[in-house]
């Protein structure tokens, strides 16, 4: 759906009901984004249905700074309105609460416009919170963040309490601001790949399938099945990885010492077995457009004996934590996020499938790799708390090394004839793709808009963005004291929201 | 209850580093060294050329952009390569296997930013010893305990695991006197991350403002030293080398917990004298990845072997 710039106003709000006739319809709706035109700027709504991820868009006329929101009726709609505003300094009108989320600028500030070409000038920022909208007697400020106790990433939570529950939490992910959008402009497609493994670096394989995914589709580029293969295997011990740490968090706050020691012992096991399988302990380098680097350097029989040793343990471990009532009880009821609620913002992953989402893209939308591979339907969960999303995870490793296992086993079979274990994506190809895959965190996607063989506009989409939006609805019914569970079993990364 | 037998399980696990070698370094790519020269002038072209930070500079090739700055150094065999700036991409020894190697050498860190540059120029070796002694002078009194502060300035995420590690019971750095802590007012060392965002160096510098003397920085993978791959942009200042001086840089991609682990004792002045100075021993077999097996003493179950 798109016209001519001349209608204005009646095609924008055509555009808005027609986005959301399509979510009533039975899509999911997974993100906005705005890219610059010659003339004035796109909207872009990207929606899951059927078995690929569609975008529909509509030029805003060109001297126009403002569209309708859509957040009134996608709910979902609502962090990415505010991060057009701040990245674009277009104007969602009727947008309920238009604070700034991934980049405070201060007033009269030029934005940046990620893919408009504009070369970008440091930014000045106004960091001081807004005001806060809570009142009541004795309701004061936490500001938790943005350097915060411990080893994590940076990121200021701003906590109104009376003293123990929580009414209110405000999110501010700006520290972090990379402006990496804006840095893939001008990028060649390989250097692109490498970009989009730092975007989110805990999830840097996923980011890398999801970037290529884009780039092949606009070069109608097979990838080899060996290379999809290969992606599989390092993008399946990503996932144990980020579940393992996630849980190592649960397992810290609770004071589970033994637990925690053993579980960080076999996330190293992990990240070293991922090191000797490519060189990199995140697994980067692996993913390049077209295919894969190489194969995996070591034996079939060699991995499947690391992998047997650490299933073994990691199973074992979890089962035992898992029966320690002094851990479960932290995590029942705790952090709730209602089934309808987890719907109406299409929430993704772990997080959507603890409550009652079952969209998988491994499943729903399967890419290279999993196409071959039988894959196994985790059980969704619908109670919605902090220990259904942790079952979730727990379930989760199982299957991914039953998929590693899988992907390894028929790479084996295959040795002697794998080809190529890449297909080159021609130097000057222009046009816009859409990819995806299955982060631990959820579903991450690309937009890619390139032209001659350069990068022209790049919008990684992370799950950890999509369901952080979430993160304020899960504390009405719990305390301070919760609050490490919830977030540990959110499983985000910041890095991927703040840009 | 039942956890106790379990937490004896796997009996000792932890490295002996530094006391002795730790064998884990030949199974991952650490960091890039510059074999000796002559070498073709048109393959270090190409190897410069296709870096992605500009971290290779070539003699007699004008330097321009991020490469700015290698350059001077590129004098001997003609070729130079700032560990600052690589992120271990492994197209160099790739496309040039002759010239760059993966090197299993964890320490790698340096106490100027020129150290990161190999191959190291012999006038850099003398200038690094009057920083390094009046570096041990200062630390001296942290040696036995040091309480390190860790602070993101817009990591990718990937920094965070590798510091947490430290932790872990295979690095286990309690053992070594050192430990982490919330509050800035109580640590001797910050430990940054990140390409330094426009909204995180202020925090970053009030951090290191409430840290009492004596006190030491380190610059903790590329992202920090140099600004990596993201570099300098709208809201990136390529580096925390400008809000905090820094007295210890670290490359790697993210920097990795042996690295990380290794820098904090050279801060401390606990490396022996050839260690710790960016010395690289002899280079490693060429081309890509392709780790060695296991050596003895592998402490870690179930990896390989």
């Amino acid at each position: 759906m798109s016209g001519s710039a001349s209608d204005g106003a009646p095609r924008l709000e055509a555009f808005v009901a027609h986005v959301a006739d399509r979510i009533d319809g039975g899509a999911r709706f997974c993100g906005l984004l705005a890219v610059p035109a010659s003339e004035g700027t796109r909207l872009v709504a990207i929606l899951a249905w059927g078995t690929a991820l569609r975008a529909e868009s509509v030029s805003l006329p060109e001297a126009g700074l403002t569209f309708p929101s859509l957040t009134s009726r996608i709910p979902g709609a609502n962090w990415y309105e505010r991060e057009i505003h701040d990245l674009y300094g277009l104007e969602p009108a009727g947008h309920p609460q238009l604070d700034p989320l991934v980049l405070p600028l201060a007033r009269g500030a030029d934005r940046p416009c990620p893919g408009s070409g504009a070369p970008g000038r440091p930014v000045e920022l106004d960091c001081r919170p807004p005001p806060s909208r809570l009142s009541g007697q004795g309701v004061f400020t936490i500001p938790y963040g943005p350097v915060r106790s411990g080893v994590f990433e940076s990121v200021e939570y701003q906590v109104e309490t009376p003293g123990e529950d929580i009414p209110s939490v405000r999110t501010r992910v700006f520290y972090k601001h990379r402006g990496i959008e804006a840095r893939f402009e001008g990028m060649d497609v390989a250097d692109g790949a490498l970009l989009a493994e730092r975007v989110e670096g805990v999830a840097s394989v996923a980011h890398a399938v999801a970037y290529c995914g884009a780039i092949e589709q606009i070069a109608g580029v097979e990838v080899p099945e060996g290379a999809g293969l290969v992606r599989v295997v390092h993008a399946e011990l990503e996932r144990v990885a980020n579940h393992l740490d996630s849980t190592i968090r649960h397992a810290e706050a609770a004071g589970q010492a033994v637990a925690f020691a053993r579980l960080t012992l076999h996330k190293e096991r992990l990240l070293r077995l991922r090191g000797a399988l490519c060189g990199s302990r995140f697994g980067r380098g692996v993913v390049i457009p077209g295919g894969v680097a190489s194969g995996m350097a070591m034996a079939t029989r060699e991995l499947f004996a690391a992998l047997d040793e650490l299933q073994r343990d990691i199973r074992s471990d979890l089962r035992m934590l898992m029966a320690t009532p002094s851990f479960v009880d932290r995590l029942r009821g705790t952090g709730v996020i209602p089934p309808a609620l987890a719907a109406q913002y299409g929430a993704v992953g772990p997080l959507g499938r603890g409550s009652g989402q079952t969209d998988d893209a491994r499943l729903a939308r399967p890419y290279a790799g999993y196409l071959q591979l039988g894959n196994q339907l985790v059980d969704v969960r619908s109670e919605g708390d902090a220990l259904a999303r942790q079952r979730v995870r727990i379930d989760e490793i199982e299957g991914a090394f039953h998929l590693v296992r899988q992907a390894a086993d028929q790479l084996d079979d295959r040795r002697e004839a794998h080809g190529p274990w890449s297909i080159p994506v021609g130097g000057f190809t222009s046009g816009e793709g859409l990819g995806w895959a299955e982060a631990p965190q959820g579903e991450v996607f690309y937009f890619v808009s390139m032209r001659g063989g350069r990068l022209v506009r790049v919008k990684p989409r992370s799950a950890s963005f999509h369901n952080l939006g979430l993160f304020r609805a899960a504390f009405p019914r719990d305390i301070l004291t919760d609050f490490a569970f919830i977030e540990a079993s959110f499983g985000l990364s910041v890095a991927g929201v703040a840009g | 209850m039942p956890w106790i037998p379990r937490g004896l399980r796997e009996g000792i696990v932890t490295t002996r580093y530094p006391r002795r070698p730790d064998g884990y370094g030949p199974r991952f790519n650490a960091a890039v060294v510059v074999r000796p020269g002559p070498h073709d002038a048109a393959t270090l072209a190409a190897a410069a050329a296709a870096c992605p930070t500009g971290a290779i500079a070539v003699a007699g090739v004008p330097a321009s952009g991020p490469a700015e700055g290698v350059g001077r150094d590129a004098s001997a065999g003609g070729v130079a390569l700032d560990r600052g700036r690589c992120v271990l991409c492994g197209r160099c020894t790739d496309l040039a296997p002759g010239v760059f190697g993966f090197d299993p050498s964890f320490e790698i860190a340096g106490i100027t930013r020129d150290t990161l540059v190999v191959p190291r120029r012999p006038e850099t070796d003398r200038a690094i010893a009057a920083t390094r002694t009046e570096l041990g002078r200062r630390t001296r009194a942290l040696r036995r305990s040091v309480h390190i502060r860790h602070v993101d300035a817009g990591s990718d995420g990937a920094d965070e695991w590798e510091i947490a590690a430290l932790t872990n019971p295979v690095y286990d750095v309690q053992r070594l006197g050192i430990f982490f802590t919330a509050s800035p007012r109580h640590a001797d060392l910050l430990l940054a991350t990140g390409t330094g965002t426009a909204a995180m160096l202020g925090p970053l510098r009030e951090t290191y403002e409430v840290m009492p003397e004596p006190k030491i920085v380190i610059a903790a993978g590329v992202d920090a030293v140099s600004g990596g791959l993201v570099g300098r942009g709208y809201a990136t200042s390529g580096g925390i080398g400008d809000a905090v001086p820094v007295d210890v840089w670290v490359p790697g991609a993210p920097a990795s917990p042996f690295g990380l682990l290794s820098a904090i004792l050279l801060a401390l002045d606990l490396l022996p004298a050839a260690h710790g100075a960016g010395v690289a021993p002899p280079p490693s077999t060429p081309g890509r990845a392709a780790p060695a097996p296991a050596p003895e003493g592998d402490p870690i179950p179930g990896v390989g072997a």
